[in-house]
């Protein structure tokens, strides 16, 4: 009896959050990790909504969401409350925005670098950063003068691996003699943790620093060092003007406002997007001038080639640290290697973390 | 001149009436606020205190998110009152989860109903354990247990970071910091379908009225109270101070330990880096909230849980920063404080006089 009662109770919680669906309000939601000034990850994700909001469609976003047991909640109630399309913007929240999803068949669901789409309103889309970094490792390449770039990490997952082994080999190629060193931090965000990071690595001789976590505290520290760097994720030029050398811009805003329209007029359909430098969705910052004209001139070329495919960041022939064949001659890693990267190539210092 | 009195007869009513008072301003200020904001304050204040309990499932959050924060208040509540400042139940609760989880993820692939209970009293073990270590080292070595339990936080979870990241990694799991999902049988059975509420809530009511039981009609009880308001009068009636020290710290940290498993094996499912948003020092403001009376908690926990779910909700329908559930927990804390200072003290203004100089 009991038992009847609050099925039919619950039911009628969703269908209430169905009929509001129904309406022509069409509305889109974000959940973000972090909060909208980080200027980094965060930040970028706020930018493509506010452009989601610029054509004309309404928008919620909550912020410091964390990845724990309250994102579910977070998500359910944006569905709940008649949002017709959400974008969950961390990897963490993947199995939260999956489980929510069952529940709530009429809403689309977009989640960012996740691989789980297990009910046909999730999709999942991210970047291929890696083009990115193949032009950092160009200029670093070119740039450093104890053939010692630093790398800080995050966390050993294919995708940050996959960026350290793309700047590498870019750098290989125009100077063999490049070692790379990396500290990993295993956080995403530490402003302390990541400063302390850079200068150990400017301690162990490295000239040019770059990372793979969000906050502005690696170019800082290379400005007050007086060593090169590069911004993460969003235009980090003003935190470090005479430092950094471009920025790897995440550009959300022509895929969020792509998705939007498409669930709004009824052509969204599920996918797997991995975007790069071609769509737009991984772009550039402004080139420093210290690089000089003719390095800037080549690496604009060489952006170029990759959009166009020309040029692909992992062309055989790639050796594994050991020196063992990844990619043979003449032959391109697929996507499936690439998303699955879990080897450093030669020239990397030092062992993944286990 | 302003002068100030102790106060003789402070009224017992109005000791537990001030929590309420203390609520209360944080309403009016909480309202003052958004409206400085530019917002209307009776529609936020809806959306904040109202709009998320408005119906079933926003009702089984709140008790999901009191659920963990009453337990570790519970706890300490046993700490305070015999004057020991553990501060550090967040640790507890980490660790608590930590090995609580270990056991889970032994039996990852293992179906049983012996499980779940196997691995709830190991995560009160260990959170007991951890609680421990401030508790010898202050008893023993008189170091300072605020400190002591405060650094042991971060101890445990670099010790989670590193088991995630590390050796408990999910195998498949493309080196994600997280470990498997748990099996069925170590997770924490749902009250109703369709709702996240589980049978931890039964834990936090058990622990209630336990704690009741052992602070009112225990000659621990009377113990931890004595001790409480007077060291001196407690050495003078020969209670063994050390023991008592020892015991009140590993139930603190087993309601903690308690308090981490009840997350993992619930809404969570498995280990990562954030199975906590600092419920161990929220659940602090929640026993003071409670005038560290097991009843008083259980009120105070809801309350503390519904400022967490008004903060999301006033941000998705009124995009008020989310951060304000922190300033309405400051807020309670701070009224609470300020009134019990004004329960306790007596401010007078006096008239300079002459003869009153004199003295």
């Amino acid at each position: 009896m009991y038992k009847n009662f609050f099925r039919y109770l619950i039911s009628a919680i969703f269908l209430l959050g169905f009929s509001v669906n129904s309406n022509a309000d069409f509305k889109v939601g974000f959940v973000y990790v972090g909060p909208t000034g980080d200027h980094g990850w965060t930040f970028q994700h706020h930018e493509g909504r506010n452009a989601v909001e610029a054509a004309g469609i309404k928008t919620t976003f909550v912020e410091s969401v964390p990845e724990g047991a309250d994102a579910e909640r977070v998500i359910r109630q944006l569905a709940q409350s008649g949002h017709d399309l959400i974008f969950t913007t961390s990897f963490g929240y993947m199995d939260p925005t999956n489980k929510v999803a069952k529940d709530f068949p009429n809403v689309k669901f977009e989640h960012a670098t996740g691989y789980k789409r297990e009910h046909s309103n999730v999709s999942t889309y991210s970047a291929r950063f890696y083009e990115g970094r193949t032009l950092l490792g160009h200029i670093a390449g070119k740039m450093t003068k104890t053939n010692t770039i630093g790398y800080i990490a995050s966390f050993p997952i294919p995708e940050v691996i996959r960026g350290i082994n793309a700047m590498t080999l870019a750098a290989q190629k125009v100077n063999p003699n490049i070692k790379t060193k990396i500290v990993w931090v295993f956080t995403w965000y530490d402003p302390g943790k990541e400063a302390e990071a850079a200068q150990a690595l400017i301690d162990q001789g490295a000239d040019v620093i770059m990372q793979h976590t969000d906050s502005t505290a690696p170019v800082q520290t290379a400005e007050k060092a007086g060593v090169w760097s590069f911004g993460q994720a969003s235009d980090m030029q003003r935190f470090a003007p005479k430092s950094i050398l471009t920025s790897i811009i995440d550009d959300w805003a022509p895929y969020y406002v792509e998705r939007a329209i498409a669930a709004r007029d009824g052509t969204w359909n599920q996918q797997d997007t991995w975007h790069g430098l071609k769509e737009g969705m991984v772009a550039m910052g402004p080139y420093n001038s210290a690089m000089g004209a003719d390095l800037v001139k080549e690496v604009e070329q060489l952006q170029k080639d990759l959009a166009s495919g020309k040029v692909h960041s992992f062309t055989g022939p790639i050796y594994d640290q050991k020196g063992n064949i990844l990619v043979a001659e003449g032959k391109v890693a697929d996507d499936g290697m690439l998303a699955g990267m879990s080897v450093y190539v030669k020239g990397v210092e030092g062992d993944i973390p286990k | 001149m302003i002068k100030i009195e102790k106060r003789n007869d402070v009224p017992m009513a109005l000791y537990f009436f001030t929590p309420f008072i203390a609520i209360i301003l944080t309403i009016l200020g909480g309202g003052i606020i958004f409206y400085i904001l530019g917002f209307n304050p009776i529609e936020a204040l809806k959306f904040y205190f109202i709009t998320p309990i408005s119906n079933l499932y926003g009702f089984s959050e709140l008790l999901l998110k009191a659920t963990p924060l009453c337990l570790i208040a519970i706890g300490l509540s046993f700490c305070f009152k015999s004057n020991n400042w553990n501060i550090g139940a967040e640790g507890q609760l980490t660790f608590g989860a930590i090995v609580g989880g270990g056991v889970a993820l032994l039996f990852y692939n293992q179906e049983g109903f012996y499980i779940l209970p196997l691995v709830i009293t190991a995560g009160a073990i260990g959170g007991m354990f951890f609680a421990l270590i401030p508790a010898i080292l202050k008893t023993y070595f008189n170091t300072n247990e605020i400190l002591v339990s405060l650094m042991l936080v971060y101890v445990s979870k670099l010790l989670l970071d590193y088991l995630v990241v590390g050796p408990w990694s999910n195998p498949e799991g493309f080196n994600f910091p997280e470990t498997r999902q748990f099996s069925d049988s170590s997770r924490m059975p749902l009250l109703f379908e369709g709702l996240r509420i589980h049978a931890g809530i039964f834990l936090a009511l058990a622990a209630v009225m336990l704690s009741w039981f052992i602070l009112y009609k225990t000659y621990l009880g009377f113990q931890i109270k004595v001790s409480g308001l007077s060291l001196k009068t407690a050495k003078y009636a020969g209670f063994k101070g050390k023991t008592m020290i020892l015991v009140v710290f590993m139930i603190s940290g087993a309601c903690a330990g308690l308090a981490g498993v009840g997350e993992i094996t619930g809404p969570i499912g498995q280990l990562h880096r954030m199975i906590s948003p600092d419920y161990g020092f929220t659940a602090i403001i929640v026993a003071f909230l409670g005038r560290l009376n097991p009843f008083g908690i259980i009120f105070a926990s809801l309350v503390v849980a519904l400022t967490y779910l008004g903060a999301e909700t006033a941000q998705i329908f009124l995009q008020i920063p989310k951060y304000t559930g922190q300033v309405f927990q400051g807020m309670i804390l701070f009224f609470l404080l300020a009134s019990d200072y004004l329960l306790f003290f007596k401010v007078k203004i006096l008239n300079l006089k002459k003869n009153e100089l004199r003295h």
